[in-house]
């Protein structure tokens, strides 16, 4: 030890120390300024990976917004979920249902100059149908296959036919990348530096903080009206009010309601729009729910309307079918009353009253989704009502994915189900049909009307097959359709966006005011 | 502390983190949430299913699992994180720089100001100025560092918008680092703006960090400091004619600090496992914010290489902290 570095001399530094609080900070001043052409979002989630084909985060709805800023996909949607030219300007089926045809767009170029060509195209398909190439919807993309170009037209080969092929052009895992590019830098270098050819270039990714977007010129949609993007990750609901509310960023969403209902009377301008997610208790076929009574008591005693006046601030749209309003396969003509008295009576058929009651359990998530554990408090003091005494379990979501996988959820358990290309198949479908490894109840009657839907060439009466599947739950009480869930979005005054009823937030539809 | 204690110490590191890692292995395979139940897709077969639980070698015993692991685990393979698909040890080494840097400033910012307070307090004992020292103690300690964060995001976020409340850095500034370190490497370079555009960003995260302990730092500071005063070398200084003030801080202050660091050293593990919320709350991107997507998405190589990271820290700041303890006071060596 030397002099300069004594016990005493330490000591006293630390001791000196304590005059630092009296400091005055010098780093006072405003922390940001105004740029026009910057466009910044607080979003909810952060970014896994780039590729948008391949991994868990490819099928994880809330970063689509993200992917579809960076990358086109085949086939584009409105905001009504409706579909319109992406990368793929005509697309549909032969007349006999044999051949898959498609045409490319011309004029588009990746970002880094190159042409997007058919040969990218057919690459992207072949990928993302490669059962060992990690693509969760590979077994869409494997029903069609032996492609062949013909200057920017395609054709393949339909393996098996799969009436949603093209709808899930729009949707997950829907994205073309540059094969030329890829093959050269691989699956490493592409997260490095991901070029597609959509309206934004990646400028810098700070994994878990931010990623900055800067405009592609050569945007074959024109380009977009902000130079830049930034996409601030900020998983904390507070947090992200916070931001738009200081300034610090132009445009949030998912926040709470009371906050959304609080901002816009604070001169922001609110959007609310009903998005292809519904709230929803599936109903496992075990006991008590294999009595038909107790099923539809526990329907027809819930008055969805006032949890969603009272709960949600109005902005919720009380639904009857897992078939949400502005779905293709949505039936007005279905509904579940709300019938209190209905129930009770129901329930006394069974020998169920409120002084002894059916008994079960609910499971429901706290905190996942916008009031869901105050939602199912509220449904449980309405079941009571009527004879039905329900324990609620509060589980996370990842143990409801484990449990539904096993089957082995409790008579009731509480869920969201996202549904952003509106196909009765990736909703009815997949929920009620037992064979699937989402499905809950797994009733013989839901395989025998889903199942043959499943390769239904006829659209008209596929649709019309799943409208009978849905009137029949409805019927026999399968499962608890709650809402469709409203996405509150919060922008500063100056600019417009244009939300969409999938739920993305894209910013190449934002715009000055 | 001797060489010889600090090579048991050492010794002691290798079963420590071998404990750590089997009862985290065997927990995070115990609780509830199949990471592969998260990845099914819609159309998946069973056979899908047991192919994806092979692929991450989940269809193995427990006992299998861990030792595989382990074998690479030892060899720095920490495995590949599922969510995120990268290298579990690159991930976790591009983000703790950021953790131990916002660690570092809050240790500062608790020292600096648990030191000063306890020194007002000390000085003007029974006094108002006391009082309020005690006020202080007692509001810091009995608001989590969490909700501090959010009390400083609303006050210099919102109110008073002076401060960024989210992220490391302005996304507008180019992050042109060739380390982690980014506050350390824009001082060594000289790069002025950028070191304050991070100060700005770290200031709320870590004040929120740092209240809690410097109220403990304040609390025995006050109390040693006190006791310091009557001993007798502090009363001989007095009785020389020396101020009150330089007894305070020339005689009774520096023997004061070892029960301070001592047990503030402590605390210190609590402020580090603190970075978990505050990292989230303040969308900042350090190992903390890391672990909560890890465990939402039940990225079970990635939980476990960011646990057996905490135990680490853990483990090297206790070992840090004894030595300097030891080094400030000598008694403890021949002890």
């Amino acid at each position: 030890m030397n002099a300069r570095f004594s016990r005493r001399s330490v000591l006293g530094l630390m001791g000196g120390a304590a005059a630092l609080p009296l400091l005055r900070p010098s780093l006072a001043g405003r922390a940001f300024a105004a740029d026009a052409s910057t466009l910044t979002i607080a979003y909810n989630v952060g970014l896994p990976a780039f590729d948008p084909t391949v991994g868990g985060s490819a099928v994880n709805p809330t970063i689509q917004s993200l992917y579809q800023s960076i990358f086109d996909p085949y086939i584009a949607q409105n905001a009504d979920l409706s579909f319109k030219p992406g990368l793929l300007t005509k697309w549909g089926w032969n007349a006999d249902r044999t051949k898959v045809e498609m045409e490319v767009r011309e004029g588009a170029v990746w970002h880094n100059g190159d042409p997007v060509t058919a040969e990218d195209v057919v690459w992207s398909l072949e990928r993302a149908g490669d059962p060992k190439g990690g693509n969760p919807i590979q077994f869409v993309w494997a029903k069609a296959g032996n492609y062949k170009i013909d200057g920017n037209k395609i054709t393949g080969d339909v393996l098996s036919f799969e009436p949603t092929f093209f709808k899930w052009m729009a949707f997950l895992t829907g994205f073309v990348l540059p094969k030329k590019y890829y093959t050269s830098v691989g699956a490493e270098g592409f997260e490095k530096k991901p070029i597609g050819s959509g309206p934004y270039m990646v400028d810098e990714f700070q994994q878990d903080a931010f990623l900055r977007l800067k405009a592609n010129p050569k945007y074959w949609g024109g380009k977009p009206a902000f130079d830049t993007v930034v996409f601030k990750f900020v998983p904390d609901g507070a947090s992200r009010v916070a931001e738009v509310e200081s300034g610090q960023s132009d445009i949030t969403l998912e926040i709470p309601y009371e906050e959304f209902d609080r901002l816009k009377g604070k001169g922001f301008t609110g959007y609310a729009t009903p998005i292809s997610d519904i709230g929803m208790i599936f109903i496992n076929d075990i006991p008590p729910m294999l009595d038909r009574n107790v099923r539809l008591a526990a329907n027809w005693s819930i008055d969805k309307k006032a949890i969603v006046d009272k709960l949600l601030r109005g902005y919720g749209v009380p639904i009857s079918t897992l078939e949400a309003p502005g779905y293709e396969a949505y039936d007005p003509s279905i509904k579940i009353p709300y019938d209190p008295d209905g129930a009770q009576k129901l329930l006394a058929a069974s020998g169920f009253t409120p002084e002894k009651p059916v008994k079960f359990t609910i499971q429901t998530t706290r905190g996942f989704k916008p009031k869901d554990y105050e939602m199912i408090q509220a449904i449980v003091g309405m079941w009571r009502k009527v004879g039905i005494d329900a324990t609620i379990e509060v589980y996370e979501i990842a143990k409801h994915y484990e449990l539904r996988a096993a089957d082995k959820l409790a008579p009731a358990a509480f869920y969201n189900w996202g549904n952003a290309i509106g196909d009765p198949s990736t909703s009815t479908g997949f929920a009620m049909f037992g064979p699937s490894p989402h499905s809950v109840w797994d009733g013989q009657d839901m395989i025998d009307m889903i199942g043959p839907l499943w390769g239904e060439p006829d659209e008209a009466k596929r649709i019309a097959g799943y409208k009978a599947v849905q009137k029949r739950i409805a019927d026999e009480g399968e499962v608890i359709p709650l809402l469709q869930y409203v996405q509150p979005i919060v922008a500063r005054k100056g600019i417009t966006v244009v939300p969409q009823s999938n739920g993305m937030l894209l910013p190449a539809l934002v715009k000055p005011a | 502390m001797g060489n010889g204690a600090v090579l048991r110490r050492l010794l002691l590191v290798p079963p420590t983190l071998f404990g750590v890692a089997v009862v985290v292995f065997v927990l995070l395979r115990v609780v509830p949430g199949d990471p592969v139940s998260m990845m099914i897709s819609p159309g998946a077969t069973p056979a899908d299913i047991a192919a994806l639980h092979a692929r991450y070698g989940l269809d193995l015993p427990i006992g299998e699992q861990f030792f595989v692991w382990l074998k690479a685990a030892v060899s720095g393979d920490f495995g590949i994180s599922i969510t995120r698909r990268q290298n579990v040890l690159g991930l976790i080494l591009g983000r703790l720089p950021a953790t131990l840097e916002l660690v570092l400033v809050a240790t500062v910012i608790a020292f600096a100001i648990g030191w000063g307070m306890a020194l007002l307090g000390a000085y003007f004992r029974r006094r108002s100025p006391e009082w309020v020292v005690d006020g202080f103690v007692a509001i810091s300690l009995a608001v989590p560092d969490f909700l501090w964060g959010l009390l400083f995001i609303l006050l210099f976020g919102v109110l008073w918008p002076v401060l960024p409340i989210s992220g490391r850095i302005d996304p507008r500034v180019g992050v042109d680092f060739h380390t982690g370190f980014f506050l350390l490497e824009s001082l060594l370079t000289g790069r002025w703006t950028v070191t304050g555009d991070l100060l700005r960003h770290l200031i709320l995260p870590a004040m929120a960090l740092a209240l809690p302990l410097s109220a403990i730092v304040t609390r025995v500071l006050k109390a040693s400091l006190g006791e310091a005063e009557l001993q007798d070398y502090a009363q001989v200084a007095r009785s020389r004619g020396f101020t009150r003030r330089r007894v305070l801080i020339r005689e009774a202050l520096p023997n004061a600090l070892i029960s301070t660091v001592t047990l503030a050293g402590v605390q210190l593990t609590f402020l580090i496992g603190g970075t978990v919320l505050v990292e989230r709350i303040f969308s900042y991107e350090g190992i903390g914010n890391m672990a909560v997507d890890a465990m939402i998405n039940r990225d079970l190589p990635l939980i476990q290489g960011l646990v057996l990271t905490f135990a680490i820290l853990f483990i090297i700041l206790n070992l840090l902290i004894d030595l300097f303890i030891s080094w400030l006071d000598p008694r403890l060596q021949h002890g």
